[in-house]
């Protein structure tokens, strides 16, 4: 009904009149947003809090007024971890469900293949995977909420020149993040002053690494050891093995990618001493008071918790953090408009998120720098905030 | 030479988790000619019950019992109602059966358990054993201890006792057995419902090293097959040295040549063995038989 009365009026009424009246007529028009998420497949552990953390927040946007007058509507999208299948689901999107700005994109091969398709149809992607090349080259509709691989390189390079430990291991799964992240980290480690004296991998899926780790404990002069990979039990499989073979004098930093609390349990004692960068979420109640990200990762962690009685991920979190960015870049357009969203999140500046501090310009379509990660160190089964 | 021996250790911590897992798929095989590729399902339904029991307040070793429990019932749905359904079909049509039901055996695992990694504890501490300047892990070594207990039983069982040779006449010659008055429906029942029991068992005992998924099985069968296949299939004791061999050779090439490439180097070596020895180290009969 209500759509055809609002079309009468604006055919009978002037102008102003249909302004006036058109505006709560509208109310019932939803805004929507397309996402889509690798719920399932072997990518699930980060597409599953992502969905549910859109949906959780999709309705609470609803339920206090949606916005600019109307409420959200999500249409979300499994893809199983399939870049093909992405594509597919994202032409999806633009041609049949006419949204407006999308938020997804579990993994970096699932990103990428949809970048093409909406930058195409000019419609504002908010990513929420982890690679560099994501945003780099700028494309003009792209855009990234968490950390990328290389800044997780640089912070743990730059905690090493402080430590003074310059002479390194690299160690590498052979999965696409672990390689991905390697390519950054040897990119950047000259910046740092980090000597990779020896380099090895690991399968993601390997039960025992001892071979990789003796050889990198036989290399005279190397003074810390780096992980690249974090799919799979990987990562616990090398700490623990790292353990078996006392290595204890080299010190072992993991990256981004491991951190959650359940590789802490399945690393068991090994992990202790184990530092590694992460967003402030995963620490969100040890962090000062006075810290400005406080309130938002401990709000989304109590409301995520709540809903799912699940613990948080780093991954809910970007996605939390890319609807919200959108969200209020739909109410500084004051429009619905692809273009003036894009155009406005390109301008978001000082917004809070759980990822860190984000200011956004044409020339950078992520926002954070290095410090929004932070450094932690396992102590006592526990994360403990370096610094 | 300490660096020698530890290759050597994660070698055979390694090839002690194919053995165990190589051992499940002998025996269907010596009854069926059938490759059972649910078998890295069996292995994992053990691990994960008992890592669930034990979160629900079981003590070990009850988990374990009712885990093993678990797997034997589905190792027994399984073959009643999918493959003895099917059982006029060719031994391919069977292993395709079985790779369909290990899919569905993950995907329902998926949803009872949960989809993250979890632990079991060691059975005899995480303290490493020093031997020469190399360490290798308690479980390591209740891992092949069990390896060789469960090839020494399967052997007795299947050499030794009338069922045993009933489950391989049953293989032999269907018709044959079925006219000496063999039960073939019951032979082949206990076949997979033992081989589902020996692939929980292993999935209990390389938990607490590998650490266990609801979709861990597929690379447990993979690879625990293709020790299996590298011993000869069907023969207990292939299974064992098949498994060790894989796990050395891949230690090995991580170690001396490049872990990059370790699985290839396995797998030439795998190849090339085959290209001389077409039934595997220990195989005696012919894999095609009219």
């Amino acid at each position: 009904m209500k759509p055809t009365i609002s079309t009468l009026l604006r055919w009978a009424c002037a102008l102003p009149a249909a302004i006036a009246i058109g505006a709560p007529a509208y109310a019932a028009n939803p805004i929507r947003i397309g996402s889509v998420l690798s719920i399932t497949g072997p990518a699930s552990y980060i597409g599953d809090p992502e969905s549910k953390t859109l949906k959780i927040y999709v309705d609470q946007i609803n339920s206090s007024g949606g916005v600019l007058g109307r409420p959200l509507e999500l249409v979300t999208y499994d893809d199983a971890g399939d870049a093909n299948k992405a594509r597919t689901l994202a032409q999806r999107l633009i041609d049949r469900d006419d949204i407006v700005a999308m938020v997804g994109g579990s993994t970096t091969g699932t990103t990428m293949a949809m970048i093409p398709v909406f930058n195409s149809a000019k419609i504002p992607f908010m990513s929420i995977a982890g690679s560099v090349n994501i945003i780099e080259p700028v494309r003009p509709f792209v855009f990234k909420s968490p950390h990328t691989d290389r800044m997780g390189c640089e912070r743990v390079f730059s905690d090493m020149q402080k430590r003074k430990l310059t002479s390194i291991a690299l160690i590498a799964g052979t999965d696409g993040f672990g390689t991905s992240m390697k390519e950054q980290c040897l990119k950047v480690a000259d910046k740092y002053g980090i000597k990779i004296l020896i380099d090895q991998t690991y399968g993601a899926q390997d039960t025992d690494m001892t071979p990789q780790l003796a050889k990198i404990k036989a290399t005279p002069g190397v003074q810390a050891v780096f992980n690249t990979g974090a799919s799979g039990q990987g990562p616990a499989v090398l700490t623990r093995n790292y353990g078996q073979l006392d290595m204890k004098n080299i010190p072992l930093y993991q990256n981004p990618g491991v951190a959650s609390k359940s590789y802490i349990e399945l690393s068991g004692a090994a992990a202790e001493g184990v530092r590694l960068p992460a967003a402030a979420l995963l620490v969100a109640t040890k962090l000062p008071e006075n810290d400005p990200q406080k309130p938002v990762v401990v709000g989304y962690m109590q409301t995520y918790e709540k809903a799912t009685g699940q613990p948080v991920s780093t991954f809910g979190g970007g996605a939390y953090d890319g609807l919200m960015m959108v969200v209020q870049a739909i109410k500084h357009a004051g429009s619905t408009d692809p273009k003036k969203i894009r155009d406005a999140l390109e301008k978001t500046k000082g917004f809070i998120g759980t990822s860190g501090v984000v200011n956004m310009s044409p020339e950078d379509h992520l926002g954070l720098t290095i410090d929004a990660f932070r450094m932690l160190e396992v102590k006592n089964g526990d994360w403990l905030l370096v610094d | 030479m300490s660096q020698l021996l530890q290759f050597v250790f994660s070698g055979l911590t390694v090839g002690a988790v194919y053995s165990i897992v190589a051992i499940g798929f002998t025996l269907i095989y010596a009854a069926s000619d059938v490759v059972n590729f649910a078998q890295g399902e069996f292995v994992m339904l053990g691990g994960m019950t008992t890592v669930f029991l034990v979160t629900l307040g079981l003590p070990v070793p009850l988990a374990a019992i009712s885990a093993v429990g678990v797997a034997v019932i589905v190792g027994i749905l399984l073959q009643k109602l999918a493959i003895e359904r099917a059982r006029d079909a060719s031994p391919v049509t069977l292993i395709i059966i079985t790779l369909g039901a290990s899919i569905f055996i993950r995907g329902v695992a998926s949803l009872c358990f949960d989809k993250q990694f979890h632990k079991l504890a060691s059975f005899s501490g995480d303290a490493p054993i020093v031997i020469g300047g190399a360490t290798i892990l308690p479980q390591s070594l209740w891992m092949l201890g069990s390896a060789v207990l469960m090839f020494l039983a399967l052997w007795l069982f299947l050499e030794k006792t009338l069922t045993g040779k009933a489950l391989r006449a049953s293989a032999a010659n269907r018709l044959s057995a079925r006219l000496v008055g063999i039960n073939i429906s019951y032979v082949l029942a206990l076949s997979f419902g033992l081989s589902a029991a020996l692939g929980a068992l292993a999935g209990i005992l390389v938990t607490p090293v590998t650490l266990t998924r609801y979709d861990i099985g597929a690379l447990l069968a993979l690879k625990g097959f293709s020790a299996a296949i590298f011993g000869g299939l069907g023969n207990p004791v292939g299974a064992v040295v098949g498994g060790l061999l894989l796990g050395l050779l891949e230690s090995v090439a991580a170690g001396y040549l490049t872990s990059v490439y370790k699985d290839g180097v396995a797998f030439i070596a795998l190849i090339l063995i085959l290209l001389v020895m077409p039934n595997g180290l220990f195989g005696s009969k012919l894999v095609e038989r009219v």
